[in-house]
């Protein structure tokens, strides 16, 4: 659509507008130029999240905090407090709230990104950025609320006395791998959001469906432990279920996950956000005159 | 000489009106997938297809102010947004040399919740300006708007005009290469937007390439020194300010044009076949400006001698009230009429009223006899207009029906002036 000549020093001197034609392709070059918008629309998503609201940031933290008691107690019940699915020799807590705060970070993620471009429309129909800005931003923005649970994690690792190993060097992998999965869906879904409002009300379900499928309240060995190895693969398939026990790998000694599900399900994101930022830059050619 | 900073070349946008609605998922996804594949689906010429824009072409010099002006739904903002890179064309091309900013609305991305300080740094980001950038002229920008003592409050307590102020503050103190605006002009107070247009002549005459659509036509010849007129999509005209303004005017919608007489007495014996709006060199307008001489044109047909006929028009409001009357018997000039066809016309100067749309109520009398009597006989369609001479129009907000010509003086009596308060 649009073919910036830059001639002088990376600067915009001229540009040529034509009708689009083929496949959108992603112009990391101005994406990073507009940056500093990311990161005003991140801090803005930050501010306001909870502005007006009481108790503020501490529900970046009692959200997983109060999903981690309730299934506490209802598996407590179901199971007694033995039978709790958990890492071997962790409490069910810890082991839980370590898989939720990652969990809370993508679904986070994906519910803001998700509705970027809806929630943005004003923007998208005055003013000219590369859009890609507005789904990445939120993903930016969500790591505010993912470091104020974290911090209360590692308090309550402290309090328990566990102390992570050597693989907690490999723990921001995981969190870009989070990021990368909620990007990657929010690229296809943000622009879809933007022609069928079906997928405002079709995101959070999708999120609460997801959730049961990716061990957060329960872990991976609990459900597929004498499971058929084609299972296994088919579970790692959900790029989630990597960040979830990798969480517990890296911070209070869970299983490591499998070499080669990892290799898959991280690849699958890649191919995921390609194709995601191809359809989402071909798509918001008609962004303005649709949303 | 220079190559043109922005050149368009038979640009066009199509719009499929209804697609959004009407579209199933399936077959969406079906055209999605076919989309992504690069294949672009060929829509038949369906009824449901509009050009919002067709084979504009023109040229913009570097330093050029340009009027767009155009009826609703020309195109002009269809234009504005294709430039501005908010939407793509379907056809054609445009070249633009230079760094381009576009205000198609004041206050664009403004958050309620956040502070005048926030909002500042965030608009400033959206509209392109750099981090360091927009703390240089944070300074400028709060003292331009005023707004220094509710810098750390958020937006939504502000006052609508405090906002605006804040908005347009942050949007005058852009330095792009090429500026586009639109209808920003209708905001604030009026002290406000006496500096707005102050501001803006000042960024239109700093030698800056400036595109400016507005329906105030005494702004847009203030400002401007051309102007290109859209008309359902097209370029109607395009040249001097002053010209293209007068082919507005003679283009604006005269509203239907009946076939049979717009009038016609109770026996059938006299008849009113036309009411025009004509300028000085008897062209038709089809508005008229503020402050602007025109002639009410009116062609009649009587079957019989007529004696002491008196025409009335009454000028009417939107909303019925009557603004003013005009009247042959009034101004002396009742008449008798022979057999045949008459041409009546009625020179109406420095019009006096504020921008609308009026309409015009006819009434012929003979003697004290009204013969015939129409409500709705035409429409007198208002824009603004320098009837100051000043190139300034109290803004629409103000009320009013009425322009009165004025001069003021202010005489400081002696005391005052040698013990300042």
């Amino acid at each position: 659509m649009t073919e910036p000549d830059e001639s002088r020093s990376g600067r915009i001197d001229g540009i040529v507008i034509t009708p689009p034609r083929g496949l959108g392709t992603v112009d990391l070059a101005e994406l990073w130029r507009f940056r500093e918008l990311i990161g005003f629309l991140a801090l803005r998503d930050v501010k306001v999240r909870y502005k007006q609201a009481a108790l503020g940031v501490s529900w970046a933290v009692l959200q997983p905090l109060l999903t981690m008691v309730v299934f506490s107690v209802l598996f407590g019940f179901l199971m007694g407090a033995e039978g709790k699915p958990t890492v071997e020799g962790v409490p069910y807590a810890v082991s839980t709230f370590c898989a939720l705060v990652p969990w809370q970070l993508f679904a986070t993620a994906l519910s803001f990104s998700g509705n970027s471009i809806v929630q943005n429309q004003n923007l998208v129909t005055k003013v000219y950025f590369p859009r890609l800005v507005l789904p990445i931003a939120p993903i930016i923005a969500a790591l505010v609320d993912f470091g104020a649970a974290f911090a209360v994690l590692l308090l309550m690792m402290l309090a328990y006395g566990i102390v992570p190993g050597a693989a907690i060097a490999l723990l921001p992998f995981f969190v870009v791998l989070a990021l990368a999965t909620a990007l990657a869906v929010s690229l296809w879904l943000s622009a879809l959001n933007a022609l069928y409002r079906d997928v405002r009300y079709a995101l959070p379900f999708l999120t609460q469906l997801w959730f049961f499928v990716t061990p957060c309240v329960y872990t991976t060995a609990s459900v597929l432990g004498e499971a058929p190895p084609w299972a296994h693969w088919l579970y790692a398939a959900n790029p989630m279920v990597g960040v979830v026990e990798g969480f517990r790998w890296a911070l209070i000694g869970g299983p490591a996950p499998a070499t080669g599900a990892l290799l898959a399900s991280s690849i699958a994101v890649v191919v995921l956000l390609v194709g995601g930022a191809i359809y989402f830059r071909r798509m918001e050619r008609v962004f303005a005159d649709w949303v | 000489m220079r190559p043109p900073i922005i050149r368009v070349e038979e640009l066009s946008k199509r719009f499929t009106l209804g697609e959004t609605r009407s579209g199933n998922l399936r077959e969406s996804l079906v055209g999605a997938a076919a989309a992504l594949l690069g294949r672009t689906r060929r829509q038949h010429a369906a009824p449901d297809e509009l050009w919002a824009l067709r084979d504009v072409s023109f040229e913009v010099a570097e330093g050029e102010v340009l009027g767009i002006i155009g009826a609703n739904g020309a195109g002009k903002s269809t234009l504005l947004r294709i430039l501005s890179r908010i939407t793509t064309p379907t056809g054609g091309r445009a070249e633009i040399r230079g760094r381009v900013a576009s205000l198609l609305e004041v206050g664009t991305g403004f958050h309620p919740e956040l502070t005048g300080r926030e909002n500042v740094r965030l608009n400033g980001a959206i509209l392109g300006m750099g981090r360091r950038e927009i703390a240089q002229r944070f300074d400028e920008i709060v003292d331009f708007a005023g707004i220094e003592a509710f810098l750390d409050t958020p937006v939504k307590r502000y006052s609508s005009g405090m906002r605006m102020r804040l908005a347009f503050a942050v949007a005058a103190h852009l330095e792009p290469e090429i500026l586009i605006i639109d209808e920003v002009l209708a905001v604030g107070d009026v002290a406000f937007q006496q500096r707005c247009l102050g501001k803006m002549s000042e960024v239109a005459h700093s030698g800056r390439t400036v595109l400016f659509v507005s329906h105030n036509m005494a702004a847009v010849e203030g400002l401007c020194d051309r102007a290109l007129l859209l008309d359902r999509g097209q370029v109607a005209a395009r040249g001097d300010v002053r010209s293209v303004i007068a082919e507005y005017l003679a283009r604006a919608a005269v509203g239907p044009t009946p076939d049979g007489p717009i009038a016609r007495s109770a026996d059938g014996g006299l008849e009113v076949t036309t009411i025009e709006l004509v300028d000085r060199d008897d062209l038709p307008l089809g508005a008229v400006q503020s402050g602007r001489s025109f002639s009410l044109r009116l062609d009649l047909a009587c079957a019989a001698p007529l004696r002491r006929i008196g025409i009335q028009l009454a000028v009417n409001d939107a909303l019925g009230a009557r603004v003013a009357v005009l009247s042959s018997a009034v101004a002396g000039a009742e008449s008798d009429l022979q057999p045949g066809t008459h041409r009546v016309q009625c020179l109406v100067r420095e019009l006096p009223l504020v921008p609308g749309a009026y309409t015009l109520e006819l009434k012929v009398l003979a003697g004290s006899e009204c013969l015939l009597f129409e409500r709705r006989a035409a429409p007198l369609l208002v824009e603004g207009g320098d009837f100051f001479g000043t190139g300034r129009l109290p803004p629409e907000g103000w009320g009013g029906r009425c322009l009165l010509h004025q001069s003021w003086s202010i005489e400081s009596a002696k005391s005052d002036a040698e013990s300042p308060a």
